[in-house]
């Protein structure tokens, strides 16, 4: 039997993605369920992360797993100068899953080639965090009632953000046309715009809100982080001119969803929070679900 | 008076000769094909004049032939390589090198956060384009190109 490890978005095919939503589905429906009694999954957060971290070890405590690990690598033995191939080494021996949180990219994926047991990347730096991308389209399958040829705008840092990447390509699968809203500074990196190019699909960028929200079906949201700009002023300029307000939402179709990674800052004014097309704390009740169903699918458990 | 051709490196007998090394990559090229730890006898001539490379690199390796798969490493440094299969004196095959699809352990990331900057990792890329080379990192998946390319 070969190992599987969810390292990066496209380590899984378009359908084994589908099967890992209906199974969030499945949970989503009864979330109690003890298919990981007996195992230990070991949760390695070399840099905090506690939304992530609570989430996992909630997904693992309802399924009835025991969880070893850490939430801060100043704790562990990482400040003893442990590589992370030797920390890898021992906890596979521990465990039955590892989870991998590292400030390094690449980290997960080098894990994965070290552990004999199959490897979930909590975050690897800027470059991938793939459990999120999941539950991202499980929360847009669940308000849209489908994924194929949907309006998805993105908002924000679309330069830096490791989310919006992933979500993007995953959606390219599905027939999407984009919208980036963004400042001059943050705009989506040209290999991915060239990847959209290459895959016939349409995209527009702006630099404004403006009344082209009214044809969204999915809006995401980011956060405009101000270590991000070389030159302070430039931030100051633009980071109020990213921020949702519900004012904004009138005319917006009634089936628009607003989606937000979490943690917010004041990026979505929290006059949305009320109104119905809010999505984003049930988005993360939704990581709950999804990191579930990719445990019971990566520990091959039905 | 007739002025003779006079090869500014020595002749071999039989082995290989690489011509069209740019003199900056010579060493690197000696280190990708870890020349300076075999036994053969080596010759090499560099700063010599080219009308392609300006300034060009000659290494001649007695006794020894390589592999297409070990030569095109050397493809990242010298991508305009000539080799030359020498028997008793004469050229019987020449050869181009190409680069490979696959980069193991030759080039650094240029990526500061990539794991194999930090750990004891052997690079691996996956080269996205052949022309203007560019090399996606196995690991961070960030992609290096040609400017930023180091070779370890």
């Amino acid at each position: 039997m070969k190992k599987r490890s969810l390292v990066s978005i496209d380590d899984f095919t378009k359908d084994e993605i589908i099967r890992i939503l209906d199974r969030a589905g499945e949970f989503e429906k009864q979330p109690v369920r003890k298919l990981l009694e007996g195992k230990v999954i070991a949760t390695l957060f070399f840099e905090p992360s506690t939304r992530t971290r609570l989430s996992f070890e909630s997904a693992i405590s309802r399924l009835g797993g025991k969880i070893v690990g850490f939430a801060d690598s100043s704790i562990s033995s990482v400040t003893k100068g442990e590589t992370l191939h030797d920390t890898i080494r021992m906890v596979n021996s521990y465990s039955d899953l590892i989870v991998i949180r590292h400030p390094f990219e690449g980290s997960a994926r080098y894990a994965s080639e070290i552990a004999t047991v199959p490897v979930i990347n909590a975050g690897d730096g800027a470059n991938q965090h793939p459990t999120q991308t999941l539950l991202d389209l499980y929360s847009i399958r669940k308000t849209q009632g489908t994924l194929d040829n949907l309006n998805v705008f993105m908002v924000g840092d679309l330069k830096y953000g490791r989310t919006v990447h992933s979500l993007m390509m995953a959606m390219s699968w599905w027939n999407a046309t984009f919208n980036f809203i963004s400042p001059e500074e943050l705009r989506m990196p040209d290999e991915f715009k060239l990847y959209l190019e290459n895959a016939g699909l349409k995209y527009y960028e702006h630099l404004d809100f403006s009344d082209i929200i009214s044809k969204a079906d999915i809006i995401y949201m980011t956060r405009v982080q101000k270590e991000r700009f070389s030159d302070p002023i430039e931030y100051e300029k633009v980071k109020n001119v990213y921020v949702l307000k519900n004012s904004m939402l009138g005319n917006t179709r009634p089936n628009m969803r607003i989606l937000h990674p979490l943690p917010r800052v004041n990026e979505i004014s929290t006059d949305v929070d009320s109104n119905p097309k809010a999505y984003y704390f049930e988005q993360a009740l939704n990581g709950v679900f999804t990191r579930q169903a990719i445990l019971c699918n990566l520990l091959e458990i039905n | 008076m007739k002025e003779a051709k006079q090869m500014s490196v020595s002749a071999i007998q039989k082995g290989t000769v690489i011509d069209h090394v740019p003199a900056r990559n010579l060493f690197k090229v000696i280190q990708i094909l870890g020349l300076d730890h075999i036994e053969n006898q080596i010759t090499f001539g560099t700063n010599l004049e080219s009308k392609k490379l300006g300034r060009k690199a000659i290494i001649k390796i007695a006794d020894r032939f390589f592999e297409d798969a070990d030569i095109n490493r050397i493809a990242l440094v010298a991508p305009d390589a000539k080799l030359n299969i020498i028997r008793d004196y004469e050229v019987v095959e020449k050869r181009v090198v190409e680069v490979p699809d696959i980069i193991i352990g030759i080039a650094k990331c240029m990526n500061p956060k990539c794991i194999t900057n930090f750990e004891h990792v052997t690079t691996r890329f996956r080269v996205v384009s052949k022309k203007n080379v560019a090399l996606k990192c196995h690991y961070c998946e960030k992609i290096t190109n040609q400017e930023n390319l180091q070779i370890i």
